[in-house]
């Protein structure tokens, strides 16, 4: 049954207000609590004895979304999903995922999956993943998302990747495999506080010729937390790929960003730029010349920084 | 009004006191465009700042509308209707043109026509600018430009401008100056602009050389030009000197 609290983290992270039109799985607690196919979008569970759903996309969709969040509800609950997308040739179509656990107990919760997608010829898809964590018990609330995608000839995935509070630990991993043509964009948006450790790999193998890969990273650490990046792009044709990672550190927390290019052609065009530093004194005394306080500054500088 | 009663600001440097500010005093009746002008290094934008708080003086007292604000903080300051325009604005990753001037504002639902006629009085427009983040891919001078249409979308009773022609070009100049002389022109707000241009300087009310310190003189354009003009022809004394010699 999807409560009211349940609804709020649906809210949260896929944006969801009562039922989509679209293609739609709620998993919660580790059951299935609504699912949805729709003509051109199936959605099935997994016949190899792996939890999880297969989501098949036919040539040609286009303008559709499929919503598969997750819910935890639980304490003391840990769940590991394979989640694999199948999406045709031709296809333009949003995907929206995302996790959200609520935990009022004293024992871990904790959410793994593995999303792999394989993108058909000249498809795009813009893929949005949302983790969030609250409740007010003492035992931790982990994510340990993989995604894994394959990019045919000419197609393009934007990936939006964000984790605002809530999570004490999460390690991701990002993989995407560009064809001949074929675009990767993954934006990351990151907060941890207190004593949360977040980890992120990614990367970007651009394979095919005119292959294009871009990485976006902004975060944000307070207090104590922990933050490690390791984002690579590998250029094995004529390609071009950027990586950009930009980190605000507060109070004692700690960052670490490796960003990493490895041309295997001539023709590869690679870039990394990575800067980490704290909220610069000027931004906060122009934002209070114009009759904010100075936590209203800090919170519209990290507002807009991680918007 | 604006009052400053023997306002001191002095630094230690390797020990020894460098006084920045020695013993200002001076009056900004209200509606009135001022300039402060005056030679690199000589206590304008430092004075500017202590109106503003974003300098605490280590001496005196400031009044704003008979009020003692030199012990408030910057954003009390503003919301009493202080606003300070930086020499070098800060730049934003994440926050558009529009956020800002929402900010400045005070307006959540500031609408993009008003939007549009702030960046139109300094020679942007909204179309190209209002979506765009105030960070590194906007040019010195555009960033400038919208320093000064924050300025006018907060609507201030105290403006002050530190060098706003600073990395403007010749036709965004001409349209600000206009600006400044239709604020001038409405009486409803008091500027105070630091300031080496001719032009912005024939604009204004009165002058206000600023120098070692102290403020040296005070008179009208056609009073003090003649005398910045006497000083800035002064050659130096040590070549001065060093020809005599020959």
């Amino acid at each position: 049954m999807i409560t009211e609290v349940d609804q709020a983290l649906l809210e949260k992270i896929a944006d969801l207000v009562g039922k989509p039109v679209g293609a739609l799985n709620i998993r919660k607690d580790g059951g299935c609590e609504a699912r949805q196919s729709t003509e051109h979008i199936k959605i099935d569970p997994r016949t190899d004895g792996k939890e999880g759903i297969d989501i098949r996309i036919l040539d040609g969709t286009k303008g559709e979304k499929c919503y598969i969040p997750v819910v935890i509800s639980k304490s003391d609950y840990a769940e590991m999903v394979y989640n694999d997308f199948y999406v045709g040739e031709n296809c333009d179509v949003d995907i929206v995922a995302g996790c959200g656990i609520h935990n009022s107990g004293c024992d871990e919760a904790r959410h793994d999956g593995v999303h792999t997608f394989h993108i058909g010829k000249n498809s795009r898809v813009r893929y949005a993943e949302k983790h969030y964590g609250e409740g007010d018990g003492t035992g931790t609330n982990i994510m340990n998302p993989q995604t894994v995608v394959y990019l045919d000839e000419g197609a393009s995935i934007q990936m939006e990747t964000v984790q605002i509070r809530g999570i004490d630990s999460t390690k991701r991993v990002t993989k995407i495999v560009c064809g001949k043509g074929a675009e990767a964009l993954i934006t990351e948006r990151l907060l941890t506080h207190g004593k949360q450790l977040a980890e992120s790999d990614m990367e970007i193998v651009l394979d095919g010729e005119d292959a294009k890969g871009r990485v976006i990273s902004r975060s944000v650490a307070q207090d104590e937390s922990r933050q490690v990046f390791r984002p690579i792009v590998v250029g094995n044709d004529k390609c071009f790929g950027h990586v950009q990672c930009d980190s605000i550190i507060m109070g004692s927390a700690k960052i670490e960003s490796v960003p990493a290019i490895t041309a295997n052609s001539t023709e590869a065009q690679l870039i990394h730029e990575a800067a980490i530093g704290k909220i610069a004194g000027d931004q906060l005394l122009k934002l209070q010349t114009l009759g904010l306080t100075e936590e209203e500054a800090e919170d519209r500088i990290l507002k807009g920084f991680l918007a | 009004m604006l009052e400053l009663k023997h306002i001191s600001y002095s630094v230690s440097e390797a020990g020894a006191e460098q006084a920045i500010l020695k013993d200002v005093s001076v009056t900004i009746p209200d509606g009135k465009l001022i300039v402060f002008t005056g030679p690199n290094g000589g206590g304008k934008t430092t004075l500017a700042k202590i109106i503003m708080g974003l300098v605490t003086p280590t001496g005196g007292q400031i009044l704003y509308n008979g009020q003692d604000v030199t012990g408030l903080s910057i954003t009390e300051r503003a919301r009493l209707g202080i606003s300070y325009g930086f020499q070098q604005p800060p730049r934003f990753k994440g926050i558009t043109v529009r956020d800002l001037l929402t900010i400045a504002s005070g307006d959540d639902k500031l609408t993009k026509d008003r939007c549009c006629r702030y960046l139109t009085q300094v020679g942007l427009c909204a179309n190209d600018y209002l979506d765009r983040e105030v960070d590194v891919s906007l040019s010195g001078g555009e960033v400038k430009r919208i320093e000064i249409a924050s300025l006018l979308a907060r609507g201030s009773e105290l403006m002050i401008f530190d060098e706003p022609e600073a990395g403007i070009d010749l036709w965004s100049f001409a349209r600000l100056t206009e600006t400044f002389e239709a604020i001038h022109r409405t009486h409803k707000a008091t500027m105070i602009i630091i300031s080496h241009q001719e032009r912005i300087i024939s604009l204004a009310d009165e002058i206000i050389v600023v120098g070692g310190g102290e403020l040296q003189y005070r008179g009208t354009a056609d009073e003090i030009l003649p005398k910045i003009m006497a000083d800035t022809t002064g050659s130096c004394p040590v070549m001065t000197r060093e020809e005599a010699a020959k």
